[in-house]
């Protein structure tokens, strides 16, 4: 069996390699790419959009198709987390574990039957418990605002910079996926609901689909946000920029929620209940 | 400048491939892939790509080693094979 797949991998990358040799030189100016595509973009992108990053232009505008099924696939890799780790039948832990507030002391409970100790003396900690680490939590605060403000600032501020809806959307699915590592994975949940991060995940998808759909119905073609200039009241070109910025919200909400919905799926097993 | 830089992070991409490859350790295999993502947004970062170096920082080196660990911490540190 390994040698089998030993060969199939040879094979293929023996493949690869033999289709790169068709290849132009690398940053050749001949190439087919280079004579009639990356001109037009270069010329055009910014009398087209008004978006001085031609990158965002032409991920967002141009080849607007390709990225919304892009965040369809990044929807139906949370969904498909979902289906496959999700566990709903609630099991009640074995054990529990408490730990006093003022000295630290942590108590372990084995029974079921002893009842819960007072809630203002005792915090429930996990049972797979990791020491108290207040640097850690303190560090996570301090840390956590300023990066979900740099992630607003890529989605926002893509069109000028490197950055957009996908860099924005992991930087803050990250933070919050942050806030479980520092604090726990209950604290985290409690924050962003599961419900909430399966809505937000596909309304990012229905933002985008939405846009397009929208041009549909003013009489363009789908995702040509020219036009969506009578609604936003201004000319066709700002239209265009500022339907990039639409769809580019669309896709970081999509893929913030996704990636915190694979996240807690995977450090929980499926259960929701403590993680990492 | 590209030019001293390039066959160091080239070599360490393929040195940080084969060994997340090889490790046994799980765990270790998941941060070699970590500092393999990190080498290749350098390398994006070198041919002028900044938006692909920015996405293969932020998803390759950042959010999928940690969805690796997460795995390897519900699963097991140890490999079959």
């Amino acid at each position: 069996m390994r040698i089998i797949a030993l060969v199939l991998v040879l094979l293929c990358g023996g493949l690869l390699i033999a289709g790169t040799v068709e290849f132009a030189p690398w940053g050749s100016p001949h190439a087919r790419q280079q004579v009639y595509l990356s001109p037009y973009f270069i010329e055009h992108s910014m009398e087209d959009t008004s978006v001085p990053n031609i990158v965002t232009a032409v991920l967002a505008d141009y080849r607007g198709y390709d990225t919304m099924y892009e965040t369809a696939v990044i929807f139906t890799a949370g969904m498909a987390c979902f289906f496959l780790l999700r566990c709903l039948k609630r099991m009640e832990p074995q054990e529990r574990v408490y730990r006093h507030l003022v000295t630290g002391m942590v108590l372990h409970v084995k029974k079921p039957s002893v009842p819960k100790p007072p809630e203002g003396l005792f915090e429930e900690i996990d049972p797979l418990w990791t020491p108290y680490d207040i640097i850690i939590k303190t560090l996570g605060r301090f840390l956590i605002p300023p990066i979900q403000v740099f992630g607003l600032y890529v989605i926002a501020h893509g069109h000028h910079s490197p950055g957009g809806g996908f860099q924005g959307g992991v930087i803050l699915g990250a933070s919050v996926i942050l806030l479980a590592l520092c604090y726990d994975l209950r604290s985290e949940v409690e924050r962003l609901r599961e419900s909430l991060s399966g809505i937000c995940s596909a309304a990012g998808v229905f933002i985008y689909a939405g846009v397009g759909a929208l041009c549909l119905a003013l009489g363009s073609n789908f995702l040509d946000y020219s036009a969506l200039a009578p609604i936003l009241r201004v000319d066709p070109v700002a239209a265009r920029s500022l339907g990039i910025f639409f769809v580019e919200v669309g896709v970081g909400l999509a893929v913030m929620a996704t990636m915190v919905a694979i996240y807690n799926n995977l450090a929980s097993a499926g259960l929701y209940d403590q993680g990492l | 400048m590209g030019w001293q830089i390039d066959p160091v992070v080239l070599t360490l991409v393929v040195f940080c491939a084969v060994g997340s490859l090889a490790i046994k350790d799980l765990l270790g295999a998941a941060i070699v892939f970590g500092a393999y993502s990190f080498m290749m947004c350098v390398l994006w970062a070198v041919m002028g790509a900044v938006d692909v170096a920015f996405t293969e920082a932020s998803v390759g080196a950042g959010v999928s080693t940690v969805f690796m660990v997460a795995a390897v911490f519900r699963t097991t540190r140890r490999s079959k094979d």
